[in-house]
């Protein structure tokens, strides 16, 4: 019996190195330990051995048994390998083929810049309010200390739609009708985005239609200097952290003091450039402290309230932001031009900042 | 508004100051310039005397000069002007000058001869058309015998008098004048204006005694007018013609310049009649309406009611503050003039020139008029005809004044001051403010009473003065910090969270947002309407193409589409969220709406030969995943009706229960010229309709069984309708559908379909079995079968 399985070994080992696929193998095994394999055959032969010869056959047949599955699962493990390689051979793809396109949402430049300035402000307390656009003379003018007849109208042609109502020319009168609308005059601090039309024909820097974005600030004791500080705040957060502006007096019949503000231009940091036209400074909006007859004419107490208001272009802001140079690309819509926006701009890697 | 130094240096000493420096201050006060510029910018130019002039050799049109410029030597000079000649004295550009336009003369041939220079007309110096004479434009300048050769001829002709265009904010008239510049330029440097010589000697009977005047309106506040006879008519002299030019006003005569003159001045726009053809009365009034007036530029205007009038008692003679009557005009003839300096109602003249023509007298008006500078105005008018037009000033005024003459006075504390400035002012930095501006004030205890001059009609209240002490210290001086005040949450309306949503929403589906105009075309307007109501017109539009406020985003965005396809961007997926607008009983209403259009590609692979091109059901997907995530899950439907401009049998109105929310589908093919979808939503209706909160379902720990059948329908049978009858059978097990097959074509009628659902069964409470579920299923095969007529389809 020893000999018979020590010859079955050596067969084993002589013909493992033959079997090439997992299905060979698995066959290999049932002619080796199935019923009818050649194990069982000698297993069959125990009965008829001496008592004394059994225990040690069982032994032996039990070793057979070890070894054999030792070989198998190794040889299983190989195979496996081997398979699951030709398998990954046979998934290799082109990875630098183009692609699957999938279309694109975009969010138009002039909301990145209104959702950047209303999460700004929102971050301060600020309410965000709208108004309507088709406006009344009254809220769109009157109310803003600009009666009828004032010089001043003219700075704002308006398409009228009959004597007292208009398409706004401003968001201000948001202005004007919150401060009206809030009953206990209690303090304001609102910021109002919005379309606003003039009369005026299109071209590279004018748009009949544009957006504005406006802050209103209205409290006891509210100086030019938190006017100041305020738009420090928003001039470093669109443009970078070492902004700086400068206030020049300048009218608006809704503001006394009346202000335009300028930030060092971002391009050249101040020195001096084609964008800011060799002054390191560029315009960018128009601010001052709420007239004390806008006040007044809304229900506030010019004695006790002061506040603050100021007012940009939406457009102005994005173009000077991303370096667009016609304002008609904002209305007109070129896929090309809106996919430009498509990306997470962050704040360090902003080259305007 | 244009200032030159020379003339502003007449009434406040800045000879010694760069002019660029005055203007860059000007900014910071509050007064914004376009430009600083010479009259001239030539260089290199001197005064020469042509010694002797020949016709050129090869050319009927040029001469050839010798020119003494006081060098040793003569130049030779070729020149084309037609008025060249033996012994004049002449502007000479030397070679090396420059002319405006970088042009620099050269060394040349000119037709073979050798040219050393240019002789100049002023047109060639830069001096626009506008201001010169007709002989100045066609030929060379020709100056006057005395003129000393050699001299820079720029610097001989004050052409090198600097001018800055100042960009005025409108409130301030009183900068409309070289004393109100004077007076601003002062408080930079703290100088003292000076005024000009009005000092009269007068002659003759009292105006009073042949003139009379009457004002019947009380739009004429103030009327002074005073007579000067036998004037002579002639050329001003160079330095009043510089100084209009400078100015921006085009010199005529040696009269008319002076009224304007005295305008720049003093602000106080004067008009001169003839006095030989206007008789003995002026009648200051009311027009009437219909009455009629022909102005000095030959056109007859229609006066209405609201229109001061200046008359001869009877007939309008004048335009008032607006434009004289071609009747009365100062001419070449006139030997007598009435000087007449009124101040009229700003806003009768600001109405009056919208009508007829904004001139420089009307914007002077419309901003309000300094009452001191009236009579002075009158006066120095009347010294410059005496001093260069021999004029004679009759004795006496006739005089009309109905001002209010009230000391304006201004109190203010410091502590005012520095609460709205943010600052920290002394009170002697404010009196010195005060004193730069010239304002007379007082002290009492903290308190600055502030006399207001007449000039400074801007400065009425408080914060007036607060700005004036802002400016005058300057904002750079602010040091800027953030209000204090109490904290709060700051906030969006429900209606910006729900467009924000929407839009992040349609952006992560693949559409862009595009903002259009909401101006629109009359033939645009009832585009997509479904239901008309009255639009929005604008009363006066600047084109057709832009005259009505839109009722529908859609024709919008089809501009969008037609632009970018005539640029071959084929896919084009976009969405636009603003108003509609329209009237409904008076009321203009805004309605927030969402539109969305798509064509072409949705996703694409070229080489893999895999492709979803935009069509209905892309559309319709989107429209659903929106409204899934608005929470309207199994809420809404689609309703088959006609709807405007839209594929009658590729569109659907959107209901959410019972309420119309909106359409779908392929707009009409006359519309474009490939398939093109698109969809509205009034967001402001689903505003109006109830979501719930977002509430987390238990999952089924359960298994579900699945099951598919088939059925042959009417080709034109709609799925939902299908959907609905199984839905109800199904019951509560029943707890998911879907369509995994439609067959039109052989082996089935011709207007016949089948349609496949795999439907799912589960319980939420324990394992279905096969027995249960097949229940159900035999249930939803009879019932379709039985309430709607379908056929099962064979295996």
């Amino acid at each position: 019996m020893k000999e018979n399985i020590e010859n079955l070994k050596a067969e084993v080992q002589l013909e493992i190195p033959n079997i090439t696929n997992l299905k060979q193998l698995m066959d290999f095994k049932v002619t080796y330990l199935g019923k009818k394999g050649k194990l069982s055959e000698l297993a069959s032969e125990i009965g008829r051995l001496a008592n004394s010869e059994k225990k040690e056959a069982g032994m032996l047949l039990n070793d057979f048994k070890n070894f054999f599955n030792d070989i198998f699962e190794t040889t299983q493990k190989r195979l496996e390998q081997v398979a699951l390689d030709k398998k990954l051979e046979d998934e290799w793809i082109d990875v630098t083929l183009p692609s699957t396109k999938i279309s694109v949402g975009t969010i138009h430049p002039l909301t990145l810049v209104i959702d950047e300035i209303e999460e700004l402000f929102i971050s301060m307390g600020y309410d965000v309010v709208e108004g309507p656009e088709i406006e009344s003379d009254l809220y769109n003018f009157e109310k803003l200390n600009l009666a009828k007849d004032h010089p001043a109208r003219d700075m704002q042609d308006s398409f009228y739609i009959t004597t007292e109502m208009l398409l706004r020319t401003q968001t201000s009168p948001v202005q004007a009708r919150t401060m009206d609308s809030n009953k206990d005059k209690t303090p304001i601090r609102i910021i109002c985005p919005g379309k606003v039309y003039r009369k005026d024909d299109d071209d590279m820097t004018h748009s009949h239609q544009f957006t504005q974005i406006e802050g209103l600030v209205v409290d006891e004791n509210i100086s030019v200097a938190h006017l100041k500080g305020t738009l420090e705040v928003l001039v470093r957060k669109l443009f970078g952290d070492d902004r700086e502006i400068r206030l020049r007096p300048s009218f608006f019949p809704f503001t006394e003091p009346s202000l335009e503000v300028d930030v060092t231009c971002f391009k050249c940091g101040g020195n001096g450039c084609p964008l800011c036209k060799q002054t390191g400074w560029i315009e960018i909006l128009g601010a001052g402290m709420v007239h004390p007859n806008v006040l007044r004419a809304c229900g506030y107490d010019p004695e006790k309230y002061s506040g603050f208001a100021f007012g940009m272009g939406a457009e102005r802001i994005a173009m000077l932001k991303y370096g667009i140079n016609d304002i008609r690309h904002f209305y007109v819509n070129n896929m090309n031009f809106l996919d430009n926006f498509d990306r997470l701009e962050k704040e360090d890697t902003n080259e305007s900042k | 508004m244009k200032v030159s130094k020379s003339f502003l240096n007449d009434y406040i000493n800045i000879k010694d100051k760069d002019f660029n420096e005055i203007a860059n201050k000007m900014v910071f006060l509050g007064n914004e310039y376009d430009s600083i510029t010479k009259i001239s910018t030539a260089t290199n130019l001197v005064i020469g005397k042509v010694i002797t002039r020949s016709e050129h050799p090869n050319s009927d049109n040029l001469s050839v000069c010798m020119v003494d410029i006081g060098d040793k030597e003569l130049y030779q000079i070729v020149c084309g002007a037609p008025n060249v000649d033996k012994d004049q004295k002449v502007i000479v550009a030397k070679v090396g000058a420059t002319l405006p336009g970088d042009f620099v003369i050269k060394k040349t041939q000119i037709r073979g001869v050798d040219s050393n220079g240019m002789i100049c007309s002023l047109l060639e110096l830069g001096i626009e058309k506008k201001y010169l004479s007709q002989g100045d434009i066609e030929g060379i300048h020709v100056l006057q015998s005395d003129a000393p050769l050699g001299v820079d001829a720029i610097t001989y002709l004050g052409y090198d008098d600097e001018v800055i265009d100042f960009d005025l904010t409108s409130n301030r008239g009183d900068l409309l004048s070289m004393l109100g510049m004077a007076y601003e330029v002062g408080a930079i440097y703290g100088l003292d204006v000076k005024y000009p010589n009005n000092e009269l000697k007068e002659t003759g009977e009292d105006i009073n005694s042949q003139h009379k005047l009457e004002v019947v309106t009380p739009n004429c506040s103030m009327y002074l007018a005073k007579l000067v006879k036998n004037v002579k008519i002639g050329e001003s002299p160079r330095f009043i013609k510089n100084r209009l030019m400078a100015c921006g006003i085009r010199p005529i005569n040696n009269v008319v310049d002076i009224s304007n003159y005295v305008m720049l001045e003093t602000g106080q726009p004067l008009h001169f009649f003839d006095a030989d053809k206007l008789g003995n009365n002026i009648l200051v009034r009311m027009a009437n309406n219909g009455e009629e007036i022909v102005t000095i530029d030959k056109n007859p205007r229609t006066l209405t009611e609201n229109d001061i009038v200046i008359t001869n008692g009877k007939n309008p003679i004048a335009l008032a503050g607006v434009m004289g009557g071609f009747d009365t005009e100062v001419t070449e003839e006139t030997v007598n003039i009435m000087i007449e300096a009124a101040i009229f109602n700003p806003t009768n003249i600001r109405n009056t020139a919208k009508r007829i023509l904004r001139s420089e007298s009307s914007s002077r008006f419309e901003k309000g008029i300094n009452k001191e500078m009236t009579l002075f105005a009158i006066q120095r008018a009347c010294y410059l005809l005496n001093k260069y037009a021999n004029g004679e000033v009759v004795t006496g005024l006739l005089k009309h004044d109905a001002c209010e003459y009230l000391d304006k006075k201004i109190n203010i504390t410091l502590n005012h001051i520095n609460t709205i400035l943010g600052m920290n002012l002394e009170s002697i930095e404010v009196a010195n403010v005060f004193d730069k501006l010239k304002f007379d004030y007082q002290i009492e205890q903290d308190q600055f009473i502030v006399s207001i001059p007449d000039r400074r009609l801007d400065l009425t209240v408080k914060e007036d003065l607060i700005e004036e002490v802002g400016r005058i210290i300057g904002y750079d001086k602010v040091v800027g910090v953030l209000p204090i005040s109490t904290m709060k949450r700051g906030t969006i309306s429900p209606k910006m969270q729900l467009v924000k949503g929407i839009r992040k929403r349609l952006e992560a589906l693949g559409l862009k947002q595009v903002i259009t105009y909401s101006l629109i075309s009359e033939e645009m307007s009832d585009q997509f309407v479904n239901e008309p109501k009255e639009l929005v017109r604008l009363d006066d539009p600047i084109s057709q193409d832009k005259s009505i406020m839109r009722n529908s985003l859609i024709p919008s965005l089809l501009n969008v589409y037609h632009y970018n396809d005539a640029r071959s961007i084929k896919d084009i997926n976009v969405f636009e969220i603003g108003s509609r607008y329209y009237m409904e009983d008076d009321n203009y209403i805004e309605t927030n709406t969402l539109s969305g259009l798509l064509s072409g590609t949705y996703f694409e692979n070229k080489w893999q030969n895999k492709k979803m091109d935009v069509d209905f059901y892309v559309t319709k997907g989107i429209i659903e995943n929106l409204l899934d995530f608005l929470g309207f899950n199994n809420r809404y439907s689609l309703e088959v009706v006609p709807l405007k401009d839209m594929h009658p049998g590729r569109s659907a109105s959107i209901k959410i229960g019972l309420d119309k929310v909106g359409f779908l589908g392929a707009v009409h093919p006359n519309q474009s010229n490939r398939p093109v979808y698109v969809f509205e939503l009034d967001l402001d209706k689903i505003m109006t309709i109830k979501t719930r909160n977002v509430k987390f379902k238990e999952l089924s720990k359960y298994p579900s069984i699945h099951k598919d059948v088939a059925f042959i329908a009417d080709k034109h049978l709609n799925s939902s309708d299908i959907i609905k009858v199984i839905k109800k059978s199904g019951g509560r097990l029943l707890t998911d559908i879907d369509v995994f097959d439609v067959y039109e074509g052989p082996n089935l009628d011709k207007n016949k379909k089948s349609i496949a659902y795999s439907l799912v069964f589960s319980d939420p409470t324990k394992t279905l079995t096969d027995e249960e579920v097949n229940v159900v299923f035999s249930k939803i095969i009879s019932d379709v079968e039985n309430k709607l007529g379908l056929k099962l389809r064979d295996k």
